[in-house]
């Protein structure tokens, strides 16, 4: 019988082939860029994985507007308050059609109320097709086309997916159309809201001083006057007569005015602790220019801020655009908005007898949802102490 | 702490100084000033001014003065009660004020209550239950709370409470009570409708306090002395009430400065949705009229009240939290 014999020497030599395993691990990890960190981070938050998935279909949606809307959003069907239509694999019969079809429509008049509604008529059945051609658009002004996603071929036939509106419209066009203009605002106005909180909070906190307690008071101030009030109260100044392209550019200014507060303090902060660290002494030191440094080895240190606070002010954007245009203080036909759309929802009225009016407002949620989801992840990611946090 | 309350009132004036200006700014933002829209009407009902007449009512109207001795003009009949008058209501803007008001206050103060009551509940559960399925859910719930626009939120409500309990939800009062005099029924009818509004404004702000309420709790449910505490064999109920719980509610009193210009904000739309006879409807009226003087009164009141709330808060926090040094 063999007696194990205890090799100390062996029993060493794993443990130092784990430590080395481990450090390298470590190393591995020290190796990535901080880039490369913030999104091995983000890649674990799975919901804002989805809110990301979702953000970019509706972004593709809005500028592939034209070509994804079956119709051109200021045409007049001549069905008024149709019903959402539902796509049909089976018809009345149960027999099962390979391609997806949708039903007509015809019209009654109730024979008490003398309302008129528009009625499923089995007899007519439209088959659904990708790539139909359809009313003629120009793609970003540039591209001349006819071809749209979906759609019904055929003459008197219409697929309506949303359902129509009071003049005819089709809601699903105008949906898609009414997204580009809310996301595009939302998107100029967390630009400018950066830019001028970046400004305002790089000087207060770079000069310092009375500049520095002026702006901060000046801060408190703007926040503690309740916006939309104030926001109204501007919006009603704008004349009624002006251009689309005036009243647009006014909304984004109206909304970004004094969003930019937050940002402003979260910049004015970092300038101060950034200011006294050493390698921003060494840099200046180098003979480095205040320019140059605040480019070159401040930002970069809070960019992450930045980008956190980009990314829970556009729902603030989408918000805010949205109610003010629902007021009719905001963008007004013939443009067309999120908020716009949902002019036609109001009323007890409107909302009993055409539900449908508020489909608009479920796309301003689920944009506001994605926004706030990929804020919180992006949170998370940059935040250096997110694991002991979850 | 007697310099700071000093400071603190000294700030308060400024930002209501500031505030001022801008309402002024705003009334006079619209091209043409504030004869223009008068004019205009006196002219489609064919009544003819000749020039003179019309340099007499912008005399009337000090007009004629450079803008800052208007501004002062503006604030000085402010103090009077005078907030000039509104030809979209046809009355005296502090008369629609005098009003409103009331409406205003009592959405805004019972909004705020709600917001309070429920936030604490669920925040302080959400934390001693951390990581369970109740605590997400609440986390689910204020995530959604915070991201439904509130007219949406108004809308949706009073389209569910139609169509499927035949309810119309709008106003103050039933159709029979609107112009009855006070009594207990119609007291009861108030509340029945008070409500749906409340939770619409108050839903934004009770998601975010939720959130601060929970997070301070939590700070101070991991705090040694709380550990302390238990190893002493002290009941947890008792551990949690006296010390961690009367701490964790300090935010209440300081999110008070962003509560209360959310709910303002929130109360003129949802107002104007459910149609309630508060503020909000008259300001979107004005605004949509270019009713200057109407808007700049408006702006300004709600202004005066945020800042004025803010300030008790910020007052009461010396007494509530002495902890802090000023």
């Amino acid at each position: 019988m063999q007696i194990p014999v205890l090799n100390i020497d062996r029993l060493i030599e794993d443990e130092k082939k784990v430590e080395e395993k481990i450090k390298k691990k470590q190393r591995a990890r020290e190796d990535l860029s901080y880039g490369r960190l913030i999104f091995i981070q983000f890649r674990k938050h799975k919901a804002a994985q989805i809110g990301m998935i979702v953000l970019i279909l509706l972004y593709l949606i809005v500028i592939f507007a034209d070509f994804v809307a079956p119709y051109d959003p200021q045409r007049r069907l001549k069905v008024q308050y149709i019903p959402p239509q539902t796509i049909h694999f089976f018809d009345e019969d149960n027999n099962f059609h390979l391609r997806p079809f949708v039903y007509g429509y015809k019209m009654e008049t109730n024979k008490e109320t003398f309302r008129r509604k528009y009625v499923i008529d089995t007899e007519k059945k439209y088959p659904l097709y990708f790539f139909v051609r359809g009313d003629s658009y120009k793609l970003w002004r540039i591209f001349d086309s006819d071809i749209h996603l979906f759609g019904v071929k055929g003459e008197g036939g219409l697929f309506l997916p949303f359902g129509s509106d009071q003049l005819g419209h089709d809601l699903f066009s105008q949906t898609v159309f009414g997204g580009r203009i809310s996301l595009t605002i939302a998107l100029i106005g967390v630009l400018i809201i950066t830019m001028i909180g970046v400004i305002i909070g790089g000087i207060s906190g770079f000069v310092g001083g009375t500049t520095d307690n002026l702006i901060q008071r000046f801060i408190e101030v703007i926040r503690s006057i309740p916006m939309i009030p104030l926001w109204m109260g501007i919006a009603a100044a704008l004349p009624s007569n002006w251009p689309q392209s005036k009243v647009f550019i006014s909304v984004v200014i109206i909304i970004s005015l004094f969003g930019w507060t937050t940002l402003a303090r979260v910049v004015r902060g970092k300038f101060i602790s950034l200011r006294e660290e050493d390698f921003i002494m060494a840099a200046k030191v180098n003979g480095s220019n205040q320019f140059q440094i605040i480019l070159k080895h401040m930002i970069p240190n809070f960019i992450g801020y930045i980008l956190v606070n980009m990314t829970i002010t556009i729902p603030m954007m989408i918000l805010g655009e949205t109610a003010l245009s629902f007021l009719g203080l905001g963008l007004r036909p013939p443009t067309i908005s999120w908020g716009v759309l949902l002019q036609n929802a109001q009323g007890l009225q409107n909302l009993s007898f055409y539900p449908w009016l508020l489909i608009p407002g479920v796309f301003v949620i689920i944009s506001v949802i994605a926004f706030n989801i990929i804020g919180d992840g992006l949170r998370d990611a940059f935040d250096p102490f997110a694991v002991t946090r979850r | 702490m007697a310099f700071y309350i000093i400071r603190r009132i000294s700030f308060a004036l400024i930002t209501l100084f500031l505030v001022s200006i801008i309402a002024f700014i705003i009334i006079q933002l619209p091209p043409g000033d504030a004869t223009a829209v008068r004019l205009q009407i006196l002219k489609s009902s064919g009544v003819y001014q000749s020039p003179e007449q019309i340099e007499q009512i912008r005399k009337d109207f000090g007009l004629d003065k450079p803008l800052y001795q208007q501004y002062f003009i503006w604030v000085g009949k402010m103090f009077q009660g005078d907030f000039g008058e509104s030809f979209y209501y046809n009355t005296d803007v502090s008369e629609i004020l005098k009003e409103r008001i009331p409406y205003s206050l009592m959405l805004a103060f019972f909004s705020i209550v709600f917001i309070y009551i429920i936030s604490t509940i669920a925040g302080v559960i959400s934390a001693l239950k951390q990581h369970s399925a109740l605590d997400y859910s609440i986390g689910l719930i204020s995530f959604l709370g915070l991201s439904i626009p509130d007219f949406l939120f108004a809308l949706v409500l009073m389209f569910i409470f139609f169509k499927f309990f035949g309810i119309s939800m709008g106003g103050f009062y039933s159709l029979e009570f609107r112009n009855a005099a006070w009594s207990f029924a119609k007291l009861a009818d108030l509340v029945k409708h008070i409500w749906a509004p409340i939770i619409v404004i108050g839903a934004a702000s009770t998601a975010f306090t939720i959130r601060v309420l929970r997070a301070s709790m939590l700070d101070e449910l991991r705090k040694p002395y709380v550990q302390v505490a238990r190893s002493k064999g002290i009941p947890e109920a008792k551990i949690i009430f006296k010390y961690p719980m009367r701490l964790a509610l300090n935010p209440i009193i300081s999110t008070v400065g962003y509560v209360l210009p959310t709910v303002i904000s929130g109360e003129m739309i949802v107002a104007y949705v459910m149609g309630l006879p508060t503020l909000g409807p008259a300001l979107l009226n004005g605004a949509l009229t270019q009713d200057m003087y109407l808007v700049g009164a408006i702006v300004m009141i709600l202004s005066a009240l945020t800042i004025f709330g803010t300030l008790v808060s910020d007052l009461l926090l010396i007494f509530a939290d002495p902890r802090i040094k000023y």
